[in-house]
């Protein structure tokens, strides 16, 4: 439980829940869609080159009033041919 | 005369676009600018009480449509305000009586009539909010800072882009400044962040606003109150003037005082 004098104001409450149902009302991607996307991405990647899952990135960048889909994805170093 | 056409819609309901649409209209009647108001709730009539003028209704905006009787004589004047004037919405009917084809059509008669047509647009998505933005030039979008009322301004905004009425303009209505500053309401810049369309009032919570709908005379002509002086601003940046946004947080009452002058 956060104390009660640390409590974020409501108002950026407020405002970070807004940003997210916004994107996701103008964009019908929905967290759980995003989420599936995420998943295929990493196993489509993964087939070819090899990356960790948990550094995976991907999420919805936003200028004026148009989204767009932004993922970074480390790659891992490879060790076999050193 | 070639009137613009500029509506009011919201997509959330109460947040005060008929409040706004009479404002609005008696401060450019004020200016001199010949303004016809229309009703566009069809079924729920409320543009009447606030400016006053319930007593002197013979037709209605489905009268015209329906052809029963001749626009102008639809076109209720404002005794005190010779330039405004109100064209009522049916009360005993609903939305499907108009159509959008028929809100063209009385748009391109009525441009020639005055020089604003300002529309109240019902609450909503469905049929009277496509009737309301049918024949705009202009749409205003009006919200509160408030969770719901900005999620459903954000859904109208992409209907109106999507229908090519955009990119609309901002009403941000009912702002509490003392909310604000203790972190419990959404700041004005919260609100652009989120909507990215322009701005074009701020108009803060003042109770002065029930006062004057008990009355029947909107408070824009009110020189004392602090809401009638944004709506009176907003009417004059719709007339091309550049009015500067002032800081409503450090509004205080000592700068007030002391600058003598009163600012929204
Ligand atoms: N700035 C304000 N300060 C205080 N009260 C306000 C303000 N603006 C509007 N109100 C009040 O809010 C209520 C709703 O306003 P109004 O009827 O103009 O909203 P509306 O958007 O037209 O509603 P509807 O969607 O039902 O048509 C009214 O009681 C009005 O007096
Ligand atoms: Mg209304």
């Amino acid at each position: 439980m956060t104390p009660l004098f640390r409590r974020k104001k409501s108002a950026s409450s407020a405002k970070e829940r807004l940003q997210l149902v916004l994107i996701h009302d103008r964009t019908d991607l929905s967290p759980s869609v995003l989420d599936a996307l995420k998943d295929d991405l990493i196993a489509t990647i993964s087939r070819h080159v090899a990356i960790d899952p948990t550094e995976v990135d991907i999420r919805i960048a936003h200028e004026g009033r148009s989204q767009r889909l932004v993922a970074d994805i480390p790659l891992q170093t490879s060790h076999r041919h050193r | 005369m070639t009137a613009k056409i500029i509506t009011i819609t919201s997509g959330k309901g109460g947040v005060g676009k008929t409040t706004a649409v009479a404002n609005i209209a008696v401060s450019l009647a004020a200016r001199g600018q010949k303004v016809v108001c229309i009703d566009g709730d069809i079924g729920l009539r409320n543009l009447d009480v606030v400016l006053g003028l319930e007593n002197r209704i013979v037709y209605d905006l489905v009268d015209v449509i329906e052809g029963r009787c001749r626009l102008r004589q639809a076109m209720i004047r404002d005794k005190r305000l010779p330039e405004l004037h109100l064209i009522p919405a049916a009360q005993t009917r609903d939305k499907s009586a108009v159509s959008p084809s028929d809100m063209i059509r009385l748009g391109d008669e009525l441009r020639e009539e005055c020089d604003w047509v300002i529309i109240d647009s019902p609450a909503g998505i469905e049929r009277g909010f496509r009737n309301a933005i049918a024949a705009a030039d202009k749409v205003l979008v009006m919200t509160n800072p408030e969770v719901s009322a900005v999620r459903d301004a954000d859904r109208v905004v992409g209907l109106l882009d999507a229908d090519e009425k955009g990119p609309a303009s901002l009403i941000i209505n009912r702002l509490n400044i003392t909310m604000v500053k203790r972190g419990d309401m959404l700041a004005v810049e919260d609100v652009l962040e989120l909507l990215a369309i322009e701005l074009i009032g701020i108009v803060p919570e003042d109770e002065g606003v029930i006062v004057a709908s008990n009355r029947g005379t909107p408070l824009a002509l009110d020189p004392k109150s602090r809401a009638g002086l944004a709506f009176q601003n907003i009417a004059r940046r719709i007339l091309g003037e550049e009015i500067p946004f002032l800081d409503l947080e450090n509004h205080n009452l000592l700068q007030r005082i002391f600058t003598g002058r009163k600012t929204t």
